[in-house]
């Protein structure tokens, strides 16, 4: 199996900054990897800079064979403006921006394709409501049908199930589990460890370093979970600038 | 009676016919501007660039005397310049949008009402920030005209990628290099309007019919192409009381025009039935909406 990514020596950080310092890994292709981490451990920041969006301090992010428009992403939950008037099928329908682009029409196989998203994300009938009169985890499924209309084969989530309820969390667990039946590569930041350990065959755990890497049952071990803490807890004080901290 | 009011001030004079369609085609080009500008919450913005356009305008005048063409290049060289350097100092600098636009605009208008109160009369100054609506000639009808057009058009192609950076801006930028490329055009269609705007409404006043119509139809519709249109409508019958009721009362038109979409807005406040106060104070009359 090949690499879908490979991290080497990446840091990523904020205005010189770092978030993340060194990672060093692979990604396999067709992998479903969870990211955890205690706060401030650069779980966001690793899928920004995998998203080309935040260009690494130093080292690198191989991709591979997969290009820009081979990822979606979906940041966390604050970044839609849900009090703008429009339809949920409209925002759902603009996971089909790299095939219509900006300014090409819909057509009637693109409307199929929309309304069996929004079905398989269990929003029949909420088609023409406005997205303000959805709740959070309705939002989160519209947001869902919109990356599988993306059709990407690497998928990144950001927190997916925060303030989400227990249902929608299993039914978008099954969109997650249906991408990797589907062979796709899915980099999921999570915080809830009895999730990662039911759904997530391999986890990344970070605390701005790697701490381990590897199948769950393997890296969600009580030592690593206190070695993540130490570590966030030592870098919590006056931060690093890049230089000094080489030195 | 109903005759006399309404039909015939415009039966009879023809530069009420002219101020009317002038106010039509600012209403159809700049009021759908306005709505996207309200829906990305820089309603404001709309109000400082307004400011911004004052010392090109009065460049022009100092140039040309009372001009159209040197005016509005003067407009909108100033208007796309601070536009410009406010994105620039964003981008570059630890400043907020709000606070570089603001620091920008100020600077135009104190130059903008230098240059009109040194060099020219105070009739001057009232026709760059009052407009004429009443004395619109030819050439200014054709570039009202041109600019709803373009404006239009504009807005048609953009469309999509503007509703996008409005909703969700981050996935616009995931899946496209069109972001910026979309915000700078926008600021260009709001220069354009609100130059547009200035020479029947004035520069203080051209912004109200960009935002008051808008903000109205917010109130009666709760998706995007129905509150162009509604706001659309809005202005287009905002202009026509106003002017009707400046004939007959011998109110300054612009002015006039603004109250009008004023008193829409406060109708629409309080009657609207997409969030309205008297759909929130009695909400189970309104649920079938």
């Amino acid at each position: 199996m090949s690499n879908a990514l490979e991290f080497r020596d990446l840091t990523l950080g904020y205005d010189r900054h770092p978030a993340v310092l060194s990672l060093c890994g692979t990604i396999a292709e067709g992998s479903l990897t969870a990211v955890v981490g205690p706060n401030g451990a650069g779980k966001s920041t690793v899928l920004k800079g995998v998203t080309g969006n935040l260009r690494p301090i130093a080292g690198q992010i191989d991709f591979g064979e997969l290009s820009r428009d081979d990822i979606a992403y979906l940041p966390q939950q604050s970044e839609v403006d849900r009090s703008f008037p429009i339809a949920v099928a409209d925002l759902v329908a603009m996971g089909l921006w790299r095939e219509i682009g900006g300014f090409s029409g819909l057509r009637a196989a693109h409307r199929v394709r929309v309304a069996a998203a929004i079905s398989s994300v269990g929003l029949e009938g909420f088609e023409k409501r406005p997205i303000g009169t959805l709740s959070g985890g309705q939002i989160q499924r519209a947001l869902f049908a919109r990356l599988l209309l993306q059709d990407a084969r690497l998928v990144l989530l950001d927190e997916p199930f925060t303030a989400v309820d227990m249902k929608t969390v299993a039914d978008l667990l099954g969109v997650i589990r249906r991408w990797h039946g589907e062979g796709r590569t899915v980099l999921a930041v999570l915080h809830d460890f009895d999730t990662v350990r039911a759904h997530f065959p391999r986890t990344l755990m970070l605390a701005r370093e790697l701490v381990a890497h590897g199948p769950t049952s393997q890296v969600l071990t009580a030592e690593n979970q206190f070695r993540a803490r130490q570590m966030c807890e030592a870098c919590s004080g006056p931060p690093h600038t890049c230089g000094r901290h080489a030195a | 009676m109903m005759w006399e009011f309404l039909i015939q001030p415009l039966a009879d004079f023809s530069f009420m016919r002219r101020a009317l369609l002038g106010c039509i085609a600012i209403s159809v080009g700049a009021t759908p501007v306005g709505v996207f500008l309200m829906l990305r919450r820089m309603s404001l913005t709309g109000d400082a660039m307004a400011h911004a356009i004052l010392p090109g305008a009065a460049v022009g005048f100092l140039i040309a005397g009372l001009s159209l063409g040197a005016m509005t290049v003067g407009g909108l060289i100033a208007g796309m310049t601070v536009a410009l350097l406010a994105g620039f100092v964003t981008r570059v600098t630890a400043l907020r949008e709000d606070a570089s636009l603001a620091a920008f605009y100020l600077i135009s208008l104190a130059v903008g009402v230098l240059i009109v109160s040194t060099r020219g009369s105070n009739v001057d100054l009232m026709h760059v920030l009052f407009g004429t609506v009443l004395a619109l000639d030819d050439d200014a009808m054709i570039l009202l005209c041109s600019i709803a057009s373009i404006s239009v058009f504009a807005l048609a192609v953009l469309y999509r990628p503007l509703v996008l950076e409005c909703a969700d801006p981050q996935f616009l930028r995931s899946v496209s290099r069109l972001s910026a490329m979309t915000h700078f055009a926008f600021l260009a269609l709001v220069v354009l309007n609100l130059v547009a705007g200035f020479h029947a409404l004035g520069t203080l006043m051209a912004v109200g019919i960009m935002i008051l119509p808008a903000a109205a139809a917010r109130f009666w519709v709760p998706s995007i192409g129905a509150m162009i249109t509604v706001s659309v409508a809005i202005a287009i019958l905002s202009s026509l009381s106003g002017l009707l009721l400046s004939y007959h009362f011998s109110l300054p038109s612009g002015p006039a025009i603004i109250l009008g979409a004023g008193f829409a807005y406060v109708l629409s406040l309080v009657f609207g039935p997409v969030g309205g106060l008297a759909a929130r104070a009695f909400p189970s009359r309104y649920l079938e909406t």
